[in-house]
């Protein structure tokens, strides 16, 4: 099995490719045996303001190949791809294009040495042709008249790109813009392409048109970098295949021997949260009732899509429902939906009994919703405003914050300290900004402020997402004392380890539709996977023997517990309407 | 045990205070000091003795007619800064303020002719009818941002146009100004009725014009409004996040149009000191471009209550001195260039110092926290 963990020495890794794929060289390439990579990254360390966005990457991509990066939102691929482009500048850490060591300022750099970058979001001006498109900044290349167009086409041919370039671009359609901006790229000469996210705005049709676009380009030379986070086309396309998870590599691995389960595990990794042995909290009390859910968002390119489907279920007093799924299959809107945050085509939302559908969000959050927001920065703190105003943020109309229409920030700043010694946030000060905190401390800020209200529900979307391990164990912690007090809670996590450790039930959400449940006792990562690429539906089961293996693994290092008690009822009702045949079939794989 | 970490904790917070007001005194004092630099360079160059023309200014300006005058000026300026001010502070950038207060003014200035009342009833009467015109104009912004997401940039600044349009439909023979006029070639309303005339205090350097009150109680109840209430509070965090606001339960939507409205009802009143106090009239001479001095002015002063106090009289000192420059021999206009200068100098610095204070706080915390941690280590060494 060419799959690596990041334990295993770096040499490995390069072992991995270098044995997989013949050595494409061209233009004569002088060095024996091995070819010279087209970009080496070694160590590559990028610290922001309160978060690690890469630690130590290192990745290698051979010339004339599509490697694909894969990790989850947030692992960090962004990140190291703007500081290949020069958009960024690396703490640490070195960069060798075709194996000569370089240093970018600005993109223009990263162009010079024969990098280009097609971004997720089009930059196109729709009242232009394609030929001024691609001319628009480059005018010193071909000039603007006929021998650009020649040029145009010249490319269009060589790589079979289709590109006609008197249209205007405002009459094309998505994949035939994102051809234009490939086109533009390879204009400026580019000879290692960066493709983010490609896949993500194209219909099944166009994404296999876009492959075929990245095997020609391949046989041409160029090297092309594939940001994804779908395994099936990574695994139809790749030559190699990276993998990113909490902002660093760990591993690589090689698509002719991998499956999409093993890529999914490496996505959201193996550790589970410390699995000490515990009483179901769960009563029969119904906290949450969610019924038909529906809710249609236009997209980025203005086409109405249906995000949400016949979303039903419901949290019981002291039960942690767990929401698995790829991201972007809805979760966000589900959570945006329970807030009030997104207005309901269909369906309703009940709380303790008071029908919330039609509240706004404040009454929601009166009514007693705690939220950890999934961006913490942009729905969660006041980045620019101290602590203990963040310590009002969303609570403001509840005491201690204010009295009648005014603010008490003597009692607002009184009950800050109180949060900042109870949920260990390390702080010198309730007056320095939140922004000056490490993402873990403003995390601890956030639940600690959610906590202080006696909420009935608490959302927590990916609570522990770019936060230290240290952080990660307290706010398990925390999750797990406010559950066991009696807290509903609605858990929504990429990392599914954290997910079956935490949860009393798990549903899997696929294309805004829950097609999946499970029992976090009688399931393993893999199989949960399965079922979050739409491949299993209805009640998925593992094989006893890769259960209990899966969870010698995870206590491995901890001390390996005896017994984990099981959560018999842990299904709601409606599951059971959900076809349950291939299941069976399909999830019934342990090796 | 708890009482420790307390008084640990005080002092260094004092500290972050300290530095943060001397970062947001750095700016502005630099942004004059280059701006006076620039001037004086651009006097010099054109030949003229640049450290005479600042004489001139300083001599006049520490005479006590002009420092009334300053202060007179400096409330309509305060006004107008506030106006403008209270939309900045949730991001909302009200550029009608020019369009809100003629319009309001004109509406104040024809309610005041018309009606007689004690002046009583008649002053808050003309009071709210100029800041109720005012809230109507910028409403028309607010709805179309709110219901159809039009930027209120370009819809204020439309609304600007078609308010000197009004003003020019309205102030006709006829409608709002009288019949036959006769004496004069210009039009212009009625004159306002005595009972409207707002009080004056008497000083050695002339009439000092009572509005000064009215936007010292605009500044106080602004700043009260924005610290010490839920809708400050709501009104300051949509202007730091939306996002995290909308989160937090605040109806955005509302906000916008409510603070549009607040604006607009503060930029009504931009109008009224000299209506009520100097000119009682309102004509084609009444004063124009003060809605766009007063973003000048906000911008000055951080869209602070107290900031945008300095920043207006310092913008009202500039204006009265400039008027002596021509008697020495200096164009007027230099005072012109001088407050574009400050401008852009100002919003340059202010970012420039917001970052590097930013940044500070966060190597200090970092700092501060390591040194808890080593101290923490010690004692358990110890122990």
């Amino acid at each position: 099995m060419a799959l690596q963990r990041s334990d295993a020495p770096p040499y490995h890794q390069e072992i991995a490719i270098t044995a997989s794929e013949p050595a494409l060289s061209k233009g004569g390439n002088p060095s024996a045996g091995t070819a010279t990579p087209a970009v080496e990254l070694r160590g590559i360390t990028k610290r922001f303001p309160g978060v690690v966005a890469n630690h130590d990457i290192n990745l290698t991509v051979q010339r004339g190949t599509v490697h694909a990066l894969m990790g989850e939102n947030g692992a960090g691929k962004s990140t190291l791809m703007k500081i290949l482009y020069g958009m960024q500048k690396p703490d640490e850490g070195t960069i060798a294009i075709n194996g000569e060591q370089t240093e970018f300022n600005t993109p223009g750099d990263a162009i010079a040495r024969g990098i280009g970058m097609v971004h997720q979001h089009f930059m196109l001006a729709d009242n232009l042709t394609v030929w001024e498109n691609v001319v628009l900044g480059g005018e010193k290349l071909h000039g603007i008249g006929a021998k650009a167009k020649a040029k145009i086409k010249e490319i269009s041919d060589q790589y079979g790109l289709g590109v006609r370039p008197d249209v205007l671009v405002e009459d094309l359609g998505v994949a035939d813009r994102q051809r234009v901006e490939i086109l533009k790229v390879l204009y400026r000469g580019a000879k290692i392409l960066i493709l983010d996210e490609p896949t993500a705005v194209l219909v099944p049709q166009e994404v296999d048109a876009l492959f075929d676009n990245l095997r020609d380009l391949k046989s041409e030379g160029v090297t092309v970098i594939f940001i994804s986070h779908k395994l099936h086309e990574v695994l139809s396309v790749a030559d190699a295949i990276s993998v990113i998870r909490r902002g660093t590599t760990v591993g690589d691995a090689d698509p002719a021997d991998v499956t999409a389960r093993q890529l999914a595990e490496m996505m959201v990794g193996a550790e589970l949260p410390s699995p000490e042995s515990r009483e179901s909290t769960v009563t029969d009390v119904e906290m949450l009732k969610v019924d038909g859910l529906r809710i249609a968002k236009a997209d980025a390119e203005g086409i109405e899509r249906v995000v949400l489907d016949d979303i039903t279920l419901r949290i019981r007093k002291g039960e942690i429902l767990g929401i698995a799924g790829v991201e972007g299959n809805g979760q966000a809107e589900l959570v945006e939906a329970i807030m009030g945050m997104l207005p309901l085509d269909a369906g309703s939302v009940v709380l303790d009994g008071s029908d919330l559908s039609s509240s706004l969000t404040r009454a929601r959050r009166e009514a007693g919703i705690g939220y950890i927001p999934e961006d913490r920065h942009k729905h969660g703190l006041l980045l620019e405003a101290p602590l203990w105003e963040n310590r009002i943020l969303g609570h403001v109309t509840e005491a201690p914050n204010s009295k009648g229409v005014l603010l008490d920030p003597a009692a607002a700043r009184a009950d800050t300290q109180r949060i900042v010694e109870e949920f260990d946030v390390r702080t010198p000060g309730i007056d320095v900004t939140a922004a000056s905190l490490s993402g873990g401390n403003q995390q601890k800020l956030i639940i600690g402020r959610e906590m202080s209200h006696n909420p009935k529900l608490l959302i927590a979307a990916h609570p522990t997402r770019g936060v230290d391990v240290g952080a990660q164990a307290q706010i398990w912690e925390q999750i797990r004392s406010a559950q066991r007090e009696g807290l509903a809670v609605l858990l929504i996590s990429a990392d599914l380890d954290e997910l079956i450790g935490l949860s009393d039930t798990i549903r899997v959400i696929y294309r805004g539709r829950l097609v999946a449940d499970a029992d976090p006792a009688t399931v393993t990562a893999e199989d949960l996977g399965t079922a979050m690429t739409g491949a299993a539906t209805g009640h998925i089961e593992s094989d006893p023997e890769a259960v209990e293996e899966d969870k010698a693994i995870a206590a491995e290092g901890t001390e390996t517990e005896a017994e984990h008690p099981h959560h018999g009822e842990s299904h709601d009702d409606e599951s059971h309407d959900e076809p349950t045949d291939t299941a069976d079939g399909t999830t019934q794989a342990g090796e | 045990m708890t009482s420790s970490p307390d008084t640990a904790k005080r002092p260094a917070a004092k500290r972050f205070d300290g530095e943060r007001i001397l970062l947001g005194l750095a700016a502005p004092v630099l942004a004059v000091l280059l701006s006076v630099l620039l001037c004086g360079i651009l006097l010099g160059i054109s030949g003229k003795d640049p450290f005479n023309a600042f004489n001139v200014m300083l001599t006049y300006g520490t005479k006590s007619d002009a420092q009334v005058l300053t202060l007179n000026r400096a409330t309509t300026y305060y006004l107008a800064g506030v106006a403008v001010a209270f939309g900045f502070r949730m991001n909302l950038f009200n550029i009608g303020a020019e369009g809100q207060y003629k319009v309001a003014a004109l509406f104040a200035a024809f309610i005041g002719a018309q009606v007689n009342l004690p002046s009583f009833i008649q002053i808050p009467l003309l009071l709210i009818v100029a800041m109720l015109v005012g809230a109507i104009w910028a409403g028309i912004a607010g709805v179309l941002k709110v219901t159809r997401g039009v930027s209120e940039v370009i819809s204020t600044i439309m609304l600007n146009a078609i308010a000197t349009a009004v003003v020019g439909l309205l102030l006709v023979p006829g409608v709002f100004a009288p019949k036959a006029s006769g004496t004069s070639n210009s039009i212009q309303t009625d004159p306002v009725s005595a009972s409207s005339h707002f009080f004056t205090l008497n000083t050695q350097g002339g009439p000092l014009w009572g509005f000064i009150f009215v936007a010292v109680l605009v500044g106080v109840v602004f700043q009260l409004v924005l610290t010490r209430t839920r809708f400050g509070f709501d009104l300051r965090a949509t202007g730091r996040s939306e996002s995290a606001a909308h989160a937090s339960g605040v109806n955005v939507k509302r906000m916008v149009l409510t603070s549009m409205l607040v604006s607009g009802a503060l930029a009504g009143l931009i109008g009224l000191p000299d209506l009520l106090q100097n000119s009682y009239f309102y004509g084609q001479s009444f004063q124009p471009g003060l809605g766009f001095l007063g973003i000048a002015i906000a911008l000055l002063g951080r869209n602070s209550p107290i900031g945008i106090a300095f920043s207006a009289l310092l913008f009202a000192f500039l204006d009265v001195t400039a008027v002596q420059l021509p008697f020495a021999g200096y164009p007027q206009e230099i005072v012109t260039v001088m407050q574009g200068v400050i401008v852009i100098c100002v919003v340059v610095a202010y970012e420039l110092v917001r970052r590097f204070g930013l940044k500070r706080q966060q190597q200090k915390v970092g700092a501060e926290l390591a040194a808890q941690a080593a101290a923490a280590a010690k004692k358990e060494v110890a122990a």
